[in-house]
């Protein structure tokens, strides 16, 4: 292979990387909470068609991906009622929302399917693009992935350097404890969920404003559960999960590649693909011990103390 | 001001639970209404075309009982799993997996007798799901990796190797074109009660229903799968083998999902083709957890669900409402019955302050 293919080809990686990576540090973000939030999927889709809706009717593809933000934030509050209010169980709590999320989205939106919204371009970074390799791979995208290259380092920066952020990381290892030091655990695990949500959210209209800018019925495809996969391979590390998201990127980019070259392989074989690939992805983190860096307390509600 | 108090039950709710679960369903139905007035179907009209469409003639019942077979066998199996806290959200691609296998037996032999075809039919099924089950669990036992996402993942690799069967080496040359198999012979078919269109599945659903019920109440197995289940730091303790019990409950599970595959390639659609994946895996999770995870109760809200989704069918056909406003009904009963938990185990006061 030249660098004819291999460049596009790694931008593309970074592209189609961008919404996992968007939803992999919301879920990071509200798993240090010590609340696990299975709806992923549920929260991006519904971001995803919010998005699409607002850009149709106001035209501006920066209104709707804000507000597809607080619609990923409104969903994942669903979670948070039922887990932090109601005690429900964490694990079925996040699959329902992700039933009920993409029930909502694929029937409030049947009536936009096919539809073009106005979404957002390309935009090449002055001087850096031209930089030879790393300027097309990094620096000739939309603006939403070039946010994408901010937020990991603030996000390390919160959970590590700041008060607000060391203190809901206690909410998510021992909760006990934290309520002992005087901290408002639940406050924190809404943080956690509601910030987590708003990534989401813009994973979700990531999709629908940049990547294909129309409306398709599961548009979403699966994203949400491996951004869930990614978390545990990234170790809980939102530096990590930059990586494991283009990685992601890299194999969808490949499989559209390989599909449009008109390969003998099968094409449900070539779908197959990222799907496998999260599976080997999750046994290797595994296989070195990742999952022993999960918050403690992850899944676990707070009892009620009398 | 008033102040909520949460306290622990020690006993949990006797019947009054089944009241909280009736106000679940009632929240969840008043919420699906209101989204349907949202898309200018008026709600009242809406809910009772559902209803009607579900329950209101025989045909209608019968429809419901043909789709609750697969949906009690899967969520049967998701239970088993869901009692040992292990989540197999993978019923769908053992159900995938169950279809396939016994297509490949009723493909390749066909001129077996029934007598003979149909109990290999099932033991492949049976073994085909199994084993899909048995890979999360072995990933789970040595490595620990997590099951959810592994099941989920499973699903979309086995739909897309059903995908792969029907458009390629298994499609029929006669198909015109369309992803599916030649049909069955009739030996490979599971015939239907009397003259009901109901088939014997149904029969299937109570002999497996009661032995899996006969298990978790008065063998050692179920014992342990409830100690373990509450506690396992308890359980190794008093010498459970868990690991074995945790590979052990997602090789039922997946046979039993793999079982309702075969019931549906071979009973209801007497062939494979990607239509028959219409989510009976994922419905399945919440008609576990509406029933608590009790074999009987599933029988009964396997029916419900099964009847909502026949409901939703003729709503589809009479109102032309989406049929994604399954899904919406279905995530919300799950949620409201989850949150309705918090009544049946812990006391909820509201003092004034």
């Amino acid at each position: 292979m030249d660098s004819a293919i291999i460049i596009p080809l790694l931008a593309a990686a970074v592209q189609s990387g961008t919404p996992i990576l968007y939803a992999t540090l919301g879920e990071i973000f509200t798993e240090k909470s010590g609340v696990l939030n299975l709806g992923v999927e549920g929260c991006m889709i519904i971001g995803a068609l919010t998005g699409f809706i607002v850009a149709l009717a106001t035209g501006s593809p920066v209104l709707a991906f804000v507000i597809a933000g607080f619609a990923g934030m409104t969903a994942s509050a669903v979670h948070g009622v039922v887990c932090l209010w109601f005690k429900g169980n964490q694990v079925v709590s996040g699959l329902a929302l992700t039933i009920l999320g993409a029930g909502l989205a694929n029937y409030l939106g049947t009536s936009y399917v096919g539809q073009i919204a106005p979404g957002f371009k390309p935009v090449p970074v002055p001087l850096l693009s031209q930089i030879p390799a790393l300027g097309p791979i990094f620096f000739n995208h939309d603006p939403l992935v070039y946010l994408t290259y901010c937020i990991p380092p603030l996000m390390w920066l919160y959970l590590t350097r700041t008060r607000h952020g060391l203190s809901l990381r206690a909410a998510g290892e021992y909760p006990a404890a934290a309520t002992a030091a005087g901290l408002n655990v639940a406050a924190y695990r809404w943080c956690g969920i509601l910030v987590g949500g708003f990534f989401m959210g813009l994973g979700g209209a990531y999709l629908s404003l940049a990547y294909t800018h129309l409306w398709t019925n599961n548009l979403t495809g699966g994203r949400g559960w491996i951004a869930v996969a990614l978390v545990i391979f990234a170790f809980w590390r939102p530096g990590r999960a930059v990586f494991g998201a283009y990685l992601f990127g890299g194999i969808m980019a490949l499989q559209l590649r390989l599909q449009a070259s008109g390969t003998q392989l099968p094409s449900s074989l070539l779908l197959m693909l990222p799907y496998a690939l999260t599976v080997i992805v999750l046994v290797m983190s595994s296989w070195r011990q990742g999952a022993n860096e999960a918050p403690a307390a992850l899944g676990v509600n707070v009892e009620p103390i009398d | 001001m008033f102040r909520i108090r949460i306290t622990k039950r020690q006993e949990p709710l006797g019947w009054s639970s089944c009241l909280v679960l009736a106000a679940a369903l009632a929240l969840s139905l008043a919420l699906s209404g209101l989204l349907l007035s949202l898309r200018g179907t008026p709600a009242l009209d809406g809910l009772s075309v559902l209803f009607r469409g579900a329950f209101g003639s025989r045909f209608a019942v019968e429809d419901c009982l043909i789709k609750a077979i697969p949906l009690f066998l899967c969520s049967l199996g998701v239970a088993v799993a869901f009692r040992l806290q292990i989540w197999n959200i993978g019923a769908e691609g053992q159900f995938a997996l169950g279809a396939v296998g016994a297509t490949w037996v009723a493909l390749s032999f066909p001129g077996l007798p029934g007598f003979i075809l149909l109990p290999a039919m099932i033991s492949m099924a049976a073994l085909a799901g199994g084993l899909w089950g048995m890979i999360p669990a072995i990933l789970r036992q040595r490595l620990k990796t997590n099951e959810i996402i592994v099941t989920l993942m499973l699903n979309y690799i086995a739909i897309l190797f059903l995908d792969y069967l029907v458009y390629g080496v298994w499609k029929d040359p006669t198909s015109f074109g369309f992803p599916m198999t030649p049909e069955f012979s009739p030996q490979a078919v599971v015939g239907k009660i009397g003259s009901t269109s109901i088939n014997w599945g149904l029969a299937h659903c109570l002999v497996l229903g009661v032995l899996v019920w006969i298990c978790i109440r008065y063998t050692r197995i179920g014992f342990e799968l409830k100690a373990a289940g509450d506690s396992v730091r308890a359980a190794r303790y008093a010498g459970i083998p868990y690991d074995r019990l945790v590979v052990m409950v997602m090789v039922v599970s997946g046979a039993l999902a793999g079982w309702a595959g075969f019931i549906e390639a071979s009973a209801t659609i007497n062939r494979l083709q990607p239509s028959i994946m219409v989510g009976y895996g994922y419905t399945a999770i919440v008609v576990a957890w509406l029933a608590r995870l009790n074999p009987l109760s599933i029988a009964v809200a396997s029916f419900l669900l099964a009847g909502l989704r026949v409901g939703v069918e003729n709503l589809q056909l009479d109102l032309q409402v989406p049929a994604a406003f399954g899904g919406i009904i279905e995530g919300l009963i799950l949620l409201t019955v989850l949150a309705g938990g918090l009544f049946t185990s812990y006391r909820v006061a509201v003092r004034r302050k």
